[in-house]
Protein backbone atom coordinates (compact mmCIF):
# COMPACT_ATOMS: atom_id res chain seq x y z
CA UNK A 1 0.00 0.00 0.00
CA UNK A 2 1.63 3.66 -1.10
CA UNK A 3 1.95 6.02 2.01
CA UNK A 4 -0.37 8.80 2.22
CA UNK A 5 2.55 11.48 1.99
CA UNK A 6 5.71 10.59 0.19
CA UNK A 7 8.91 12.53 -0.51
CA UNK A 8 11.51 11.27 -2.91
CA UNK A 9 14.95 13.14 -3.49
CA UNK A 10 14.20 16.86 -2.55
CA UNK A 11 17.04 19.09 -3.29
CA UNK A 12 17.41 22.20 -2.36
CA UNK A 13 20.22 24.26 -2.13
CA UNK A 14 20.16 27.33 0.48
CA UNK A 15 23.91 28.67 0.38
CA UNK A 16 25.67 29.43 2.55
CA UNK A 17 24.08 27.70 5.35
CA UNK A 18 23.40 24.17 4.08
CA UNK A 19 21.76 22.14 1.03
CA UNK A 20 18.45 20.78 2.01
CA UNK A 21 18.59 16.90 0.54
CA UNK A 22 15.64 14.46 1.50
CA UNK A 23 16.35 11.14 -0.01
CA UNK A 24 13.29 9.62 0.95
CA UNK A 25 10.79 10.49 3.54
CA UNK A 26 6.56 8.80 4.45
CA UNK A 27 3.94 9.39 6.53
CA UNK A 28 0.98 7.17 6.67
CA UNK A 29 -2.61 8.41 7.11
CA UNK A 30 -2.82 9.52 11.05
CA UNK A 31 0.32 9.83 11.88
CA UNK A 32 2.65 12.25 13.65
CA UNK A 33 6.14 12.34 12.45
CA UNK A 34 8.20 14.96 14.82
CA UNK A 35 11.77 16.11 12.94
CA UNK A 36 13.97 17.71 15.57
CA UNK A 37 16.77 19.43 14.97
CA UNK A 38 19.68 22.39 15.97
CA UNK A 39 18.87 25.70 14.58
CA UNK A 40 19.65 26.69 11.06
CA UNK A 41 19.65 23.14 10.24
CA UNK A 42 17.17 23.40 7.53
CA UNK A 43 13.73 22.30 9.46
CA UNK A 44 11.45 25.36 8.08
CA UNK A 45 12.86 25.75 4.92
CA UNK A 46 12.40 21.36 5.03
CA UNK A 47 8.23 22.43 5.57
CA UNK A 48 8.42 25.69 2.99
CA UNK A 49 9.28 23.36 0.60
CA UNK A 50 7.39 20.97 1.13
CA UNK A 51 4.26 23.17 0.99
CA UNK A 52 5.43 24.28 -2.60
CA UNK A 53 6.40 27.75 -1.10
CA UNK A 54 10.01 27.17 -1.84
CA UNK A 55 10.97 25.57 -5.09
CA UNK A 56 13.00 22.70 -4.51
CA UNK A 57 16.04 22.18 -7.10
CA UNK A 58 14.34 18.78 -7.87
CA UNK A 59 12.14 16.11 -6.02
CA UNK A 60 8.49 14.26 -5.98
CA UNK A 61 6.32 15.14 -3.45
CA UNK A 62 2.75 12.45 -3.57
CA UNK A 63 -0.20 13.01 -1.33
CA UNK A 64 -2.61 10.13 -1.28
CA UNK A 65 -0.49 8.96 -4.09
CA UNK A 66 -0.77 11.50 -6.60
CA UNK A 67 1.79 13.95 -8.07
CA UNK A 68 0.18 17.40 -7.37
CA UNK A 69 -1.71 19.18 -10.34
CA UNK A 70 -0.46 22.54 -9.35
CA UNK A 71 0.86 24.62 -6.37
CA UNK A 72 -2.29 25.86 -5.34
CA UNK A 73 -4.12 23.10 -5.60
CA UNK A 74 -1.64 20.74 -3.60
CA UNK A 75 -1.68 23.95 -0.93
CA UNK A 76 -5.07 24.19 -0.86
CA UNK A 77 -4.94 20.46 0.78
CA UNK A 78 -2.34 20.98 3.25
CA UNK A 79 -2.48 23.56 6.10
CA UNK A 80 0.91 25.38 7.20
CA UNK A 81 1.35 26.50 11.15
CA UNK A 82 4.66 29.06 11.25
CA UNK A 83 6.33 29.35 14.80
CA UNK A 84 4.92 33.03 14.90
CA UNK A 85 1.09 32.85 14.53
CA UNK A 86 1.41 35.75 11.69
CA UNK A 87 -2.93 36.93 12.27
CA UNK A 88 -4.23 39.23 10.62
CA UNK A 89 -4.56 42.69 11.85
CA UNK A 90 -8.84 41.94 12.22
CA UNK A 91 -11.23 39.92 14.05
CA UNK A 92 -10.50 35.99 15.14
CA UNK A 93 -13.55 35.42 13.51
CA UNK A 94 -12.02 36.98 10.03
CA UNK A 95 -8.60 35.04 10.99
CA UNK A 96 -10.07 31.50 11.35
CA UNK A 97 -12.20 32.14 8.19
CA UNK A 98 -9.46 33.30 5.96
CA UNK A 99 -8.32 29.97 4.48
CA UNK A 100 -11.89 28.73 4.11
CA UNK A 101 -12.83 31.51 2.06
CA UNK A 102 -9.69 31.42 -0.03
CA UNK A 103 -10.90 28.08 -0.55
CA UNK A 104 -14.67 29.58 -2.19
CA UNK A 105 -16.64 27.51 0.45
CA UNK A 106 -20.14 27.99 1.05
CA UNK A 107 -20.86 30.40 3.83
CA UNK A 108 -22.75 28.26 6.44
CA UNK A 109 -19.84 25.39 6.04
CA UNK A 110 -17.44 28.58 6.42
CA UNK A 111 -19.50 29.53 9.88
CA UNK A 112 -20.01 25.63 10.73
CA UNK A 113 -15.65 25.06 10.96
CA UNK A 114 -15.34 28.20 12.59
CA UNK A 115 -17.56 27.86 15.25
CA UNK A 116 -16.41 23.98 15.67
CA UNK A 117 -12.80 24.34 15.82
CA UNK A 118 -13.53 28.04 18.31
CA UNK A 119 -15.43 25.68 20.27
CA UNK A 120 -12.44 22.85 20.31
CA UNK A 121 -9.48 25.19 20.96
CA UNK A 122 -11.64 27.06 23.52
CA UNK A 123 -11.10 30.52 22.19
CA UNK A 124 -15.05 30.95 21.08
CA UNK A 125 -15.27 33.58 23.80
CA UNK A 126 -12.46 35.89 22.08
CA UNK A 127 -14.38 35.25 18.09
CA UNK A 128 -15.11 39.04 18.00
CA UNK A 129 -12.26 40.43 19.59
CA UNK A 130 -9.18 41.88 17.43
CA UNK A 131 -6.41 39.36 16.78
CA UNK A 132 -3.54 42.14 17.77
CA UNK A 133 -4.95 41.91 21.26
CA UNK A 134 -4.03 38.44 22.08
CA UNK A 135 -1.95 36.43 24.48
CA UNK A 136 1.12 34.44 22.74
CA UNK A 137 -0.74 31.08 23.58
CA UNK A 138 -4.27 32.40 22.48
CA UNK A 139 -2.65 33.62 19.20
CA UNK A 140 -1.35 30.05 18.42
CA UNK A 141 -4.71 28.57 19.40
CA UNK A 142 -6.05 31.14 17.03
CA UNK A 143 -3.68 29.78 14.34
CA UNK A 144 -4.11 26.17 15.05
CA UNK A 145 -7.89 26.41 14.48
CA UNK A 146 -7.37 28.52 11.11
CA UNK A 147 -5.30 25.78 9.97
CA UNK A 148 -7.56 23.08 11.68
CA UNK A 149 -10.73 23.93 9.99
CA UNK A 150 -9.41 23.55 6.82
CA UNK A 151 -9.05 19.70 7.64
CA UNK A 152 -5.71 19.28 5.82
CA UNK A 153 -4.88 16.41 4.20
CA UNK A 154 -1.32 17.16 5.85
CA UNK A 155 -0.77 19.27 8.58
CA UNK A 156 2.85 21.42 8.60
CA UNK A 157 3.96 22.63 11.78
CA UNK A 158 6.55 24.84 12.00
CA UNK A 159 7.87 25.09 16.19
CA UNK A 160 4.52 26.56 16.42
CA UNK A 161 4.81 26.16 20.10
CA UNK A 162 8.83 27.48 20.89
CA UNK A 163 7.50 30.99 21.63
CA UNK A 164 4.97 29.83 24.32
CA UNK A 165 5.51 29.71 27.89
CA UNK A 166 5.60 26.18 29.91
CA UNK A 167 2.72 26.03 31.33
CA UNK A 168 0.70 27.53 27.77
CA UNK A 169 2.84 24.93 26.27
CA UNK A 170 1.83 22.02 27.97
CA UNK A 171 -2.12 22.65 27.66
CA UNK A 172 -1.86 23.17 24.07
CA UNK A 173 -0.07 19.57 23.40
CA UNK A 174 -2.79 18.13 25.61
CA UNK A 175 -5.50 19.79 23.29
CA UNK A 176 -3.66 18.91 20.21
CA UNK A 177 -2.87 15.19 20.80
CA UNK A 178 -6.75 14.91 21.93
CA UNK A 179 -7.33 16.46 18.37
CA UNK A 180 -5.09 14.65 16.75
CA UNK A 181 -6.09 10.94 18.29
CA UNK A 182 -10.17 12.12 17.18
CA UNK A 183 -9.26 13.46 13.92
CA UNK A 184 -6.33 11.69 12.63
CA UNK A 185 -4.64 14.73 10.81
CA UNK A 186 -1.24 13.51 9.08
CA UNK A 187 0.81 15.62 10.93
CA UNK A 188 4.65 16.83 10.31
CA UNK A 189 5.87 18.82 13.24
CA UNK A 190 9.14 20.36 13.06
CA UNK A 191 10.68 21.17 16.22
CA UNK A 192 14.15 22.21 17.96
CA UNK A 193 13.06 20.22 21.43
CA UNK A 194 13.84 16.83 21.82
CA UNK A 195 11.16 16.49 24.27
CA UNK A 196 8.53 18.17 22.94
CA UNK A 197 9.40 15.68 19.48
CA UNK A 198 9.15 12.70 21.76
CA UNK A 199 6.09 13.52 23.70
CA UNK A 200 4.33 14.73 20.34
CA UNK A 201 5.29 12.44 17.40
CA UNK A 202 4.18 8.84 17.13
CA UNK A 203 7.78 8.87 14.91
CA UNK A 204 11.28 10.81 15.21
CA UNK A 205 13.23 12.02 12.49
CA UNK A 206 16.75 13.48 13.75
CA UNK A 207 18.08 16.44 11.06
CA UNK A 208 21.61 17.51 10.79
CA UNK A 209 22.95 20.00 8.21
CA UNK A 210 19.31 19.51 5.74
CA UNK A 211 19.47 15.92 5.71
CA UNK A 212 17.17 13.43 8.13
CA UNK A 213 19.74 11.37 9.11
CA UNK A 214 18.09 8.88 11.62
CA UNK A 215 14.16 7.89 11.56
CA UNK A 216 12.45 5.83 13.86
CA UNK A 217 9.92 5.25 16.53
CA UNK A 218 10.97 7.76 19.09
CA UNK A 219 12.25 5.56 21.99
CA UNK A 220 14.69 3.41 19.69
CA UNK A 221 15.48 6.84 18.50
CA UNK A 222 16.56 7.96 21.42
CA UNK A 223 17.89 4.70 23.11
CA UNK A 224 20.50 3.87 19.50
CA UNK A 225 21.96 7.19 17.81
CA UNK A 226 22.82 5.95 14.27
CA UNK A 227 26.43 7.42 14.47
CA UNK A 228 28.53 9.63 16.32
CA UNK A 229 27.01 13.02 15.13
CA UNK A 230 23.19 12.29 15.78
CA UNK A 231 24.95 11.03 19.51
CA UNK A 232 26.46 13.67 20.06
CA UNK A 233 23.24 15.93 19.08
CA UNK A 234 21.29 13.85 21.23
CA UNK A 235 23.72 14.22 24.42
CA UNK A 236 23.63 17.71 23.39
CA UNK A 237 20.20 18.16 23.36
CA UNK A 238 19.15 15.59 26.27
CA UNK A 239 21.93 15.83 28.67
CA UNK A 240 19.79 13.50 31.09
CA UNK A 241 19.86 10.56 29.29
CA UNK A 242 22.01 8.16 28.00
CA UNK A 243 22.45 7.52 24.17
CA UNK A 244 23.93 4.55 22.68
CA UNK A 245 25.92 5.30 19.15
CA UNK B 1 -19.79 82.51 -3.73
CA UNK B 2 -20.06 83.50 -7.42
CA UNK B 3 -19.86 81.20 -10.07
CA UNK B 4 -16.66 81.27 -11.27
CA UNK B 5 -15.45 80.32 -8.40
CA UNK B 6 -17.82 77.41 -8.09
CA UNK B 7 -16.37 76.43 -11.50
CA UNK B 8 -12.83 76.85 -10.08
CA UNK B 9 -13.51 74.69 -7.33
CA UNK B 10 -15.13 71.64 -9.46
CA UNK B 11 -12.43 71.98 -12.15
CA UNK B 12 -9.60 71.54 -9.29
CA UNK B 13 -12.09 68.61 -7.48
CA UNK B 14 -12.20 66.98 -10.82
CA UNK B 15 -8.44 67.77 -12.33
CA UNK B 16 -7.00 66.55 -8.94
CA UNK B 17 -9.26 63.82 -8.16
CA UNK B 18 -9.03 62.09 -11.53
CA UNK B 19 -5.09 62.34 -11.26
CA UNK B 20 -4.97 60.68 -8.22
CA UNK B 21 -7.43 57.88 -9.35
CA UNK B 22 -5.43 57.65 -12.44
CA UNK B 23 -2.13 57.42 -10.13
CA UNK B 24 -4.01 54.78 -7.82
CA UNK B 25 -4.79 52.80 -10.57
CA UNK B 26 -1.48 52.77 -11.96
CA UNK B 27 0.66 52.72 -8.69
CA UNK B 28 -1.16 50.38 -6.80
CA UNK B 29 -0.59 47.70 -8.84
CA UNK B 30 3.23 49.08 -9.99
CA UNK B 31 4.38 49.68 -6.34
CA UNK B 32 2.99 46.07 -5.55
CA UNK B 33 5.13 44.37 -7.84
CA UNK B 34 8.05 46.41 -7.22
CA UNK B 35 7.21 45.52 -3.19
CA UNK B 36 6.88 41.96 -3.59
CA UNK B 37 9.21 40.74 -6.39
CA UNK B 38 12.75 40.77 -6.50
CA UNK B 39 14.80 41.43 -9.94
CA UNK B 40 17.88 43.32 -10.88
CA UNK B 41 17.95 46.71 -10.39
CA UNK B 42 15.39 46.92 -8.35
CA UNK B 43 17.12 49.01 -5.91
CA UNK B 44 17.70 51.87 -8.82
CA UNK B 45 14.02 51.85 -9.58
CA UNK B 46 13.18 52.55 -6.25
CA UNK B 47 16.24 55.01 -5.99
CA UNK B 48 14.41 56.98 -9.30
CA UNK B 49 10.67 56.64 -8.22
CA UNK B 50 11.96 58.14 -4.76
CA UNK B 51 13.34 60.73 -6.74
CA UNK B 52 9.98 60.96 -8.18
CA UNK B 53 8.21 61.59 -5.38
CA UNK B 54 10.35 64.77 -4.56
CA UNK B 55 10.07 65.90 -8.67
CA UNK B 56 9.46 69.36 -8.65
CA UNK B 57 6.04 69.90 -10.41
CA UNK B 58 7.56 72.66 -12.73
CA UNK B 59 9.57 70.00 -14.44
CA UNK B 60 7.04 67.86 -14.73
CA UNK B 61 4.88 70.97 -16.81
CA UNK B 62 7.66 71.53 -18.62
CA UNK B 63 8.30 67.76 -20.18
CA UNK B 64 4.32 67.53 -20.47
CA UNK B 65 4.19 70.99 -22.50
CA UNK B 66 6.64 69.80 -24.80
CA UNK B 67 5.25 66.76 -25.69
CA UNK B 68 1.76 68.66 -25.78
CA UNK B 69 3.03 71.66 -27.86
CA UNK B 70 1.42 71.78 -31.14
CA UNK B 71 4.69 71.13 -33.48
CA UNK B 72 5.89 68.59 -30.42
CA UNK B 73 5.15 64.64 -30.79
CA UNK B 74 2.06 64.45 -29.06
CA UNK B 75 0.61 68.00 -30.95
CA UNK B 76 -1.95 66.51 -33.39
CA UNK B 77 -4.11 65.53 -30.34
CA UNK B 78 -4.76 69.15 -29.28
CA UNK B 79 -4.15 68.67 -25.59
CA UNK B 80 -2.17 71.79 -24.23
CA UNK B 81 -4.35 74.00 -21.96
CA UNK B 82 -7.03 71.84 -21.71
CA UNK B 83 -8.03 70.11 -18.45
CA UNK B 84 -6.84 67.00 -19.63
CA UNK B 85 -3.39 68.36 -20.24
CA UNK B 86 -3.29 69.45 -16.60
CA UNK B 87 -4.57 65.47 -15.34
CA UNK B 88 -1.90 64.10 -17.67
CA UNK B 89 0.64 66.66 -15.33
CA UNK B 90 -0.61 65.98 -12.51
CA UNK B 91 -1.03 61.91 -12.79
CA UNK B 92 2.55 62.40 -13.58
CA UNK B 93 3.31 63.98 -10.23
CA UNK B 94 1.08 61.64 -8.18
CA UNK B 95 2.67 58.65 -9.81
CA UNK B 96 5.86 58.04 -8.23
CA UNK B 97 4.26 59.61 -4.81
CA UNK B 98 1.67 56.10 -4.98
CA UNK B 99 4.39 53.79 -6.49
CA UNK B 100 6.77 54.49 -3.56
CA UNK B 101 4.68 55.24 -0.97
CA UNK B 102 2.83 51.91 -1.41
CA UNK B 103 5.74 49.93 -2.05
CA UNK B 104 7.63 51.00 1.09
CA UNK B 105 4.34 50.19 2.87
CA UNK B 106 4.04 46.22 1.33
CA UNK B 107 7.86 45.98 2.41
CA UNK B 108 7.13 46.57 5.88
CA UNK B 109 4.70 43.96 6.06
CA UNK B 110 6.18 40.80 7.54
CA UNK B 111 7.97 38.29 4.68
CA UNK B 112 6.78 35.37 6.48
CA UNK B 113 3.25 36.38 6.01
CA UNK B 114 2.88 35.99 2.19
CA UNK B 115 4.51 32.34 2.66
CA UNK B 116 1.03 32.11 5.50
CA UNK B 117 -1.18 32.81 3.13
CA UNK B 118 0.27 30.39 0.25
CA UNK B 119 0.54 27.86 3.10
CA UNK B 120 -3.75 28.55 3.72
CA UNK B 121 -4.22 28.02 0.56
CA UNK B 122 -4.41 31.79 -1.04
CA UNK B 123 -3.71 32.31 -4.47
CA UNK B 124 -1.15 35.28 -5.81
CA UNK B 125 -4.56 37.27 -6.00
CA UNK B 126 -5.52 36.72 -2.89
CA UNK B 127 -2.32 37.00 -1.49
CA UNK B 128 -2.10 40.85 -2.56
CA UNK B 129 -5.66 41.60 -1.86
CA UNK B 130 -5.14 40.20 1.94
CA UNK B 131 -1.78 42.14 1.51
CA UNK B 132 -3.50 45.45 0.43
CA UNK B 133 -6.01 45.13 3.36
CA UNK B 134 -3.16 44.43 6.23
CA UNK B 135 -1.47 47.47 4.87
CA UNK B 136 -4.33 49.40 4.45
CA UNK B 137 -3.46 52.52 7.06
CA UNK B 138 -0.02 53.28 5.20
CA UNK B 139 -1.68 52.52 1.61
CA UNK B 140 -4.36 54.97 2.76
CA UNK B 141 -1.77 57.52 3.27
CA UNK B 142 -0.11 56.93 -0.27
CA UNK B 143 -3.50 57.62 -1.22
CA UNK B 144 -3.23 61.16 0.56
CA UNK B 145 -0.15 62.12 -0.26
CA UNK B 146 -0.61 61.88 -3.41
CA UNK B 147 -3.61 63.96 -3.78
CA UNK B 148 -2.09 66.62 -1.53
CA UNK B 149 0.95 66.48 -4.25
CA UNK B 150 -1.46 67.72 -7.05
CA UNK B 151 -3.96 69.51 -5.65
CA UNK B 152 -1.84 71.85 -4.17
CA UNK B 153 1.02 71.61 -7.24
CA UNK B 154 0.77 75.39 -9.27
CA UNK B 155 3.51 75.03 -11.82
CA UNK B 156 2.43 71.93 -13.73
CA UNK B 157 -1.10 73.64 -14.16
CA UNK B 158 -0.04 76.69 -15.35
CA UNK B 159 2.71 75.63 -17.73
CA UNK B 160 0.05 73.25 -19.85
CA UNK B 161 -3.52 74.48 -19.04
CA UNK B 162 -2.87 78.49 -19.60
CA UNK B 163 -4.91 79.32 -16.44
CA UNK B 164 -7.42 80.06 -19.06
CA UNK B 165 -10.79 81.54 -17.23
CA UNK B 166 -13.33 79.45 -17.81
CA UNK B 167 -11.62 76.72 -19.27
CA UNK B 168 -8.41 75.81 -17.22
CA UNK B 169 -8.30 78.03 -14.15
CA UNK B 170 -8.07 75.71 -11.04
CA UNK B 171 -7.40 77.03 -7.75
CA UNK B 172 -3.81 77.24 -7.28
CA UNK B 173 -3.51 79.00 -10.55
CA UNK B 174 -6.34 81.18 -9.92
CA UNK B 175 -4.16 82.49 -6.69
CA UNK B 176 -1.01 83.14 -8.42
CA UNK B 177 -3.01 85.53 -11.21
CA UNK B 178 -5.53 87.22 -8.04
CA UNK B 179 -1.78 88.15 -6.29
CA UNK B 180 -0.32 89.21 -9.63
CA UNK B 181 -3.01 91.68 -9.71
CA UNK B 182 -2.55 92.43 -6.07
CA UNK B 183 -5.77 91.73 -5.54
CA UNK B 184 -5.19 89.74 -2.08
CA UNK B 185 -8.39 89.59 -0.27
CA UNK B 186 -9.49 87.29 -3.56
CA UNK B 187 -5.82 85.62 -3.30
CA UNK B 188 -6.74 84.91 0.28
CA UNK B 189 -10.35 83.95 -0.04
CA UNK B 190 -9.68 80.79 -2.97
CA UNK B 191 -6.62 80.30 -0.52
CA UNK B 192 -8.88 79.36 2.61
CA UNK B 193 -11.22 77.15 -0.28
CA UNK B 194 -7.61 75.68 -1.26
CA UNK B 195 -7.04 74.40 2.12
CA UNK B 196 -10.52 73.43 3.27
CA UNK B 197 -11.27 71.51 0.13
CA UNK B 198 -8.21 69.57 0.69
CA UNK B 199 -9.14 69.32 4.48
CA UNK B 200 -12.47 67.76 3.42
CA UNK B 201 -10.74 64.79 1.27
CA UNK B 202 -8.18 63.91 3.86
CA UNK B 203 -10.52 64.42 6.41
CA UNK B 204 -12.79 61.38 4.20
CA UNK B 205 -9.94 59.42 3.67
CA UNK B 206 -8.96 59.52 7.46
CA UNK B 207 -12.00 58.67 8.46
CA UNK B 208 -11.47 55.54 6.55
CA UNK B 209 -7.98 54.99 7.53
CA UNK B 210 -8.89 55.29 11.51
CA UNK B 211 -11.96 52.91 10.97
CA UNK B 212 -9.51 50.64 9.57
CA UNK B 213 -7.50 50.65 12.89
CA UNK B 214 -10.47 48.37 14.54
Amino acid sequence: MKPWFEVRDLYLPRAPHFTLHVEHLSLERGEVLAIVGPNGCGKSTLLLALAHILKPVQGEIRLNGHLPANDLAYRRQIALVLQDALLLNTSVWNNVTLGLRFRGLPRPEVRRRAEYWLERLGIRHLAHWPATKLSGGEAQRVSLARALALEPALLLLDEPFAALDAPTRERLYTDLQAIWRETQTTTLLVTHDLEEARRLGTRLGIMLAGRIVQMGAPEEVLARAAGEQVGAYLKHSHPKRAFNP
Amino acid sequence: MDTEILAIILLSLRVSLTATLISLLVGLPLGTALALSRFRGQTMLLSLINTGMGLPPVVVGLVVAMLLWRSGPLGTLNLIYTPTAIIIAQTLIALPVVVGLTASALQQVDERLRWQLAGLGASTWQQVLTLWLEARLPLLAALMAGFGAVISEVGASMMVGGNIKGQTRVLTTAIVLETSRGAFDRALVLGGLLVGLTFLVNWGLTVIQQRGRR
